[in-house]
């Protein structure tokens, strides 16, 4: 199903060249493409290469960068706050995409056999319409210490009140749910549109067969499901390595640095100390960890394979 | 690739695999089940509630009624504040900072930078994605397949260099410097559109250039209307995502002139009164800043959960 809506194109256009040879849209296209190519240029791959000529060197914005080799990444493996932000936001990760990935693939499935219905996905979906601003303005709110209505309702079932947001065990993983509750309606959409790959008449098959539910879960929806789900985990796995504007809204990186994010801290580099070499060097450093999980993952999930074919 | 890609699925006439055996089975793992998928429904949707119960509320009653499931002390005072129709004197009285709120610069400032985002990104795009999906030229597949590497940049990565770049322009605290670096290029936008673009019948194409019409013409005229619902849809979402950008105008805008709504709302929770956070005030920003992106949604629902989906899976 999926790969058909890509297919098409390059058959029509192929045909399209045998029929019409003498003609040649060089120069035409080369218009079409020229704000695209100027924006691909200017604002993706020279800052790319500007990031990592960056990181090599000393610069505060005012005056022109100096070249100084090594210098920041000498200094960045000898930076507790650096090794303590890599953890924190590795704890960051694991608990949001654990949790998100499993409720997702519970309401995806759910919707799979229970309903279809378009209201159903529309509420579904509602968080991701607010910014992440906005979601984290309304968790710091219902989770405050001494007002919020979760702990009210904690307090009704005799359990004390939680600083979600000021005890340092606990911020982490609250800001982590709070962005689940933002984007794991979207996921749990993704992996629904996954599931309408794979084949009906195979639960029928397996109903005829007697199989229950669980059982079709396991032998039918995961293995048929698992490369789409390689490919969501990526992406939302990339997405939360990124978590920056939850962490300034609420904590800023408190209590102490128990929130202090790779993205903040290299925003705090920058912005707060101007030390916008020493902020590119952290920057690669999230680049390489992306792309050693990124391979890691496709690797181990075999993201290319399915079990269908 | 997983993208937005335009796969419909409800359009999938087939009937859901339960139906046809379903009706005799409401068995008591379809009952956990709804009731399972109405706790969520209801989790997705409590918050938004107890935003509108909050704006709705009064400070002071706040502070004594917690847990009332209601608005305490009915007031519209949090919504003048916000929109500053409330003196100074008054705000601080029921307990707001008391600092100006210009929320109609910040609507105005929001609404320009997403429409530019929008507008120059979702033209250009159409641009390229027609000069990929229907024009004939040599270096076609390699150059699209760099466009699509763009792609794998993470956008975390050029948000220092294109700040660095931006101020180098000037553009420093402009709603120009905002919106310019997304308002030219979105690899995934090429993408998106590239499909539908290459799914129209080359004979009407064809039929077009013999009643002397040039490509430039049968662009403008012909791929572009036949392809209106997918750009609405890209528009839309494009739009929202747009609006909903912190961290790039966070870095960019520095006073009024040129703050958008997200960083206006976190500034206002920044400035916290001495009493203690102005919830009242602060739901009511956050519900008057996500409601414009809550009516789009609802205007087009039907396109946007249908876009979500994958396309180009090997």
């Amino acid at each position: 199903m999926a790969s058909n809506v890509v297919s098409p194109a390059s058959k029509t256009s192929s045909r399209g060249s045998d029929s019409r040879k003498h003609s040649d849209d060089t120069r035409l296209a080369l218009l079409f493409i020229t704000p695209a190519a100027v924006g691909f240029l200017v604002f993706l791959i020279w800052p790319l290469i500007r990031g990592i000529y960056l990181s090599f060197t000393s610069y505060n914005l005012l005056t022109p960068a100096t070249w100084n080799g090594l210098n920041n990444y000498k200094q960045m493996i000898l930076d507790p706050v650096f090794w303590n932000a890599l953890k924190v936001t590795l704890e960051y990760v694991v608990i949001n995409i654990g949790v998100q990935t499993i409720i997702a693939l519970v309401i995806a499935v759910m919707m799979q056999r229970l309903t279809k219905s378009l209201v159903v996905r529309g509420i579904i979906l509602t968080p991701y319409l607010v910014s992440n601003v906005v979601a984290a303005l309304t968790g710091l709110w219902i989770l405050d210490t001494n007002l919020g209505i979760f702990n009210e309702l904690l307090k009704l079932i005799g359990i004390n009140p939680v600083g979600f947001f000021t005890d340092g065990p606990w911020v982490i993983p609250t800001i982590a749910l709070v962005n689940v509750w933002r984007y794991v309606g979207y996921t749990s959409l993704l992996i629904f549109a996954g599931l309408q790959t794979i084949p009906p008449d195979l639960y029928e098959a397996a109903r005829t067969d007697g199989a229950s539910e669980v059982q079709m879960f396991a032998r039918i929806t995961m293995p048929l499901l698992r490369p789409i789900l390689a490919l969501v985990l990526i992406i939302s796995i990339i997405g939360s390595f990124q978590v920056f504007d939850t962490v300034s809204v609420t904590t800023q990186g408190g209590p102490v640095d128990s929130s202090r994010v790779l993205q903040y801290y290299i925003y705090d580099m920058a912005f707060g100390r101007f030390r916008f070499g020493y902020a590119s060097a952290l920057s690669v450093a999230l680049l390489i960890v992306l792309m050693i999980v990124t391979f890691i993952q496709y690797r181990l999930t075999r993201a290319g394979q399915t079990d269908l074919a | 690739m997983a993208t937005l890609a335009p796969v419909d699925v409800t359009t999938d006439s087939t009937p859901p695999a339960i139906a046809p055996a379903g009706r005799k089975r409401v068995s008591v793992g379809r009952v956990i089940a709804w009731i399972v998928m109405i706790v969520i429904m209801v989790v997705t949707l409590a918050p938004f509630y107890w935003i509108i119960r909050t704006a709705l509320s009064s400070n002071g009653d706040l502070l004594t009624h917690p847990s009332d499931p209601f608005p305490v002390g009915f007031s519209l005072d949090s919504f003048k504040r916000v929109f500053g129709w409330q003196t100074g004197a008054a705000a601080v009285a029921a307990g707001g900072a008391g600092q100006p709120i210009n929320f109609w610069l910040y609507l105005r400032n929001s609404v320009i930078v997403s429409c530019l985002v929008t507008a120059g990104q979702v033209f250009f795009s159409a641009m390229a994605a027609y000069a990929f999906a229907r024009l004939k030229w040599r270096a076609r597949g390699p150059v699209f397949a760099v466009f699509l590497a763009g792609l794998m940049v993470p956008a975390i990565f050029t948000f220092l260099p294109n700040f660095v770049l931006i101020k180098e322009l000037h553009m420093i605290d402009t709603l120009i410097g905002i919106a310019l670096p997304s308002m030219l290029i979105s690899p995934f936008a090429i993408f998106f559109l590239r499909q539908f673009f290459a799914t129209i019948p080359n004979e009407i194409e064809e039929a077009a250039l013999i009643d002397g019409a040039s490509k430039v013409g049968i662009f403008f005229r012909l791929v572009i209307p036949m392809s209106a619902a997918p750009i609405t849809t890209l528009a839309v979402l494009t739009y929202i995502t747009s609006w909903n950008d912190y961290f790039w105008p966070l870095m960019v805008s520095y006073t009024d002139k040129s703050r958008v709504l997200t960083v206006a709302l976190a500034v206002f929770k920044s400035q916290t009164p001495n009493t203690g956070p102005d919830w009242a005030g602060l739901m009511a920003a956050t519900l008057v800043a996500a409601l414009p992106m809550l009516v789009l949604f609802l205007v087009f629902a039907r396109r946007i959960v249908n876009s979500i989906g994958f396309s180009g899976i090997k």
